[in-house]
């Protein structure tokens, strides 16, 4: 398997010779018998696969806890969940806006909300989140709310840390790919109406918004 | 919410949430420990974990019976991997004195998505179904092994699991109870 494919090419008239090594074929490699094709070689699924929620339940139910034998308080907790939600968010940036965006970006930051409370919601949760609002205050909050996040269906908070809101997982979501597609803001996860993701951006954010609108 | 009402629905959730969820774990874990074995072993526990309690769930929603021998006991987990994570492993591979046999899975929504990197790449991230394996088994008092033989995550063409039975647990009361 060291052959070297040889290709005769003509430039400007003049017959050029290109080696190209066999490791470089990665067409060849994907052919072969074994099956060493990388990742990328695989057309992206369509996101349509599923598996039980049981399963799910029990997997974020583990989650929690190891996050938990990790901490001593609350707060602690809540960053762990936050930091494994940044994690999962980052990866959905690429994933969600190749695949139902075929690959273009939002600059605007409306759109960019809706895009989380419609696309993502819907192909991460099966449907749209319930709520989107500005803050009458601070016109760099908005309000993402749902009444029961899907990770805290299964959850009873004991009373001693009623102020545990596992869906903070999902707010670290919203945290990096917001964060991610240049909209960086603070997400956070509160225990009101259902759940109420506050989303705080950057001021910058803001003001390149309005530029971007008088233009 | 009535008995009735939610005995039989299986409710369904995207895969990718629990391949990117079991992932950011994953991940996590190897941050935390130094050691890629320790972190193989903790994923088993985490399996074993879920499946103590799965078990649980499963014959709750099929309202299956006693298995016969290893044979029905490999069909009803098969059955089962077709609930929780909807694929549909062949079971093959049998010892010739029926105690061991193999999963073979040619897709697993638990791998979507992922690439190990060369550092770790004796990591056994599928674990967590051995794990969940050994843990719904022992609840119906059944001791067994269950190791991964194959892994696609490793270049091999299928992931093969292998489930090798040990004893049978006596029942035992459990403590404080009588």
């Amino acid at each position: 398997m060291s052959t070297n494919l040889t290709l005769k090419s003509y430039v400007k008239g003049v017959k050029v010779k290109i080696n190209i090594p066999q490791k470089h074929l990665y067409f060849k490699m994907s052919l072969s018998g074994r099956n060493r094709s990388s990742i990328l070689d695989k057309p992206l699924s369509k996101g349509k696969g599923e598996v039980s929620l049981s399963c799910f339940a029990l997997l974020f139910s583990e989650v929690v806890q190891y996050c938990q034998n990790k901490s001593q308080t609350v707060p602690e907790l809540q960053n762990r969940l936050h930091d494994l939600g940044k994690r999962i968010g980052v990866k959905l940036i690429d994933l969600y806006f190749v695949r139902e965006r075929a690959g273009k970006r939002e600059i605007k930051l409306l759109n960019i909300l809706l895009f989380v409370k419609s696309t993502l919601w819907k192909a991460l949760f099966g449907k749209e989140a319930d709520k989107l609002e500005h803050s009458n205050d601070d016109e760099n909050t908005y309000y993402l709310m749902e009444k029961e996040p899907i990770v805290n269906r299964f959850i009873s908070v004991p009373r001693d840390k009623s102020s545990l809101n596992c869906a903070v997982l999902i707010a670290g979501i919203v945290e990096a790919v917001l964060t991610g597609t240049g909209f960086p803001a603070k997400v956070t996860a509160h225990w009101h109406k259902g759940t109420t993701y506050m989303v705080k951006f950057e001021e910058a954010v803001v003001a390149r918004d309005k530029n971007l609108e008088e233009r | 919410m009535s008995r009735s009402s939610t005995r039989f629905d299986v409710k369904k959730v995207n895969s990718e949430l629990v391949t990117l969820t079991y992932g950011a774990l994953v991940a996590q874990m190897i941050k935390d420990m130094d050691n890629v074995d320790d972190v193989s072993k903790q994923l088993e526990r985490l399996g074993y974990n879920m499946g103590i309690r799965l078990i649980e769930d499963f014959l709750a929603k099929t309202g299956t019976g006693r298995c016969l021998d290893l044979k029905d006991t490999a069909d009803k987990i098969q059955s089962a991997f077709k609930m929780y994570l909807g694929i549909q492993p062949n079971v093959t591979n049998w010892s010739p004195s029926g105690d061991e046999f193999s999963f073979i899975l040619d897709s697993n929504p638990l791998t979507e998505l992922v690439e190990l990197p060369d550092d770790i790449k004796t990591l056994k991230y599928c674990n967590v179904i051995c794990g969940a394996i050994r843990g719904a088994l022992e609840m119906v008092q059944l001791d067994v092994q269950s190791w991964i033989i194959q892994d696609q995550l490793k270049g091999d063409q299928n992931t093969e699991i292998r489930v090798k039975f040990i004893r049978r647990l006596e029942d035992a009361m459990p403590a404080g109870e009588d």
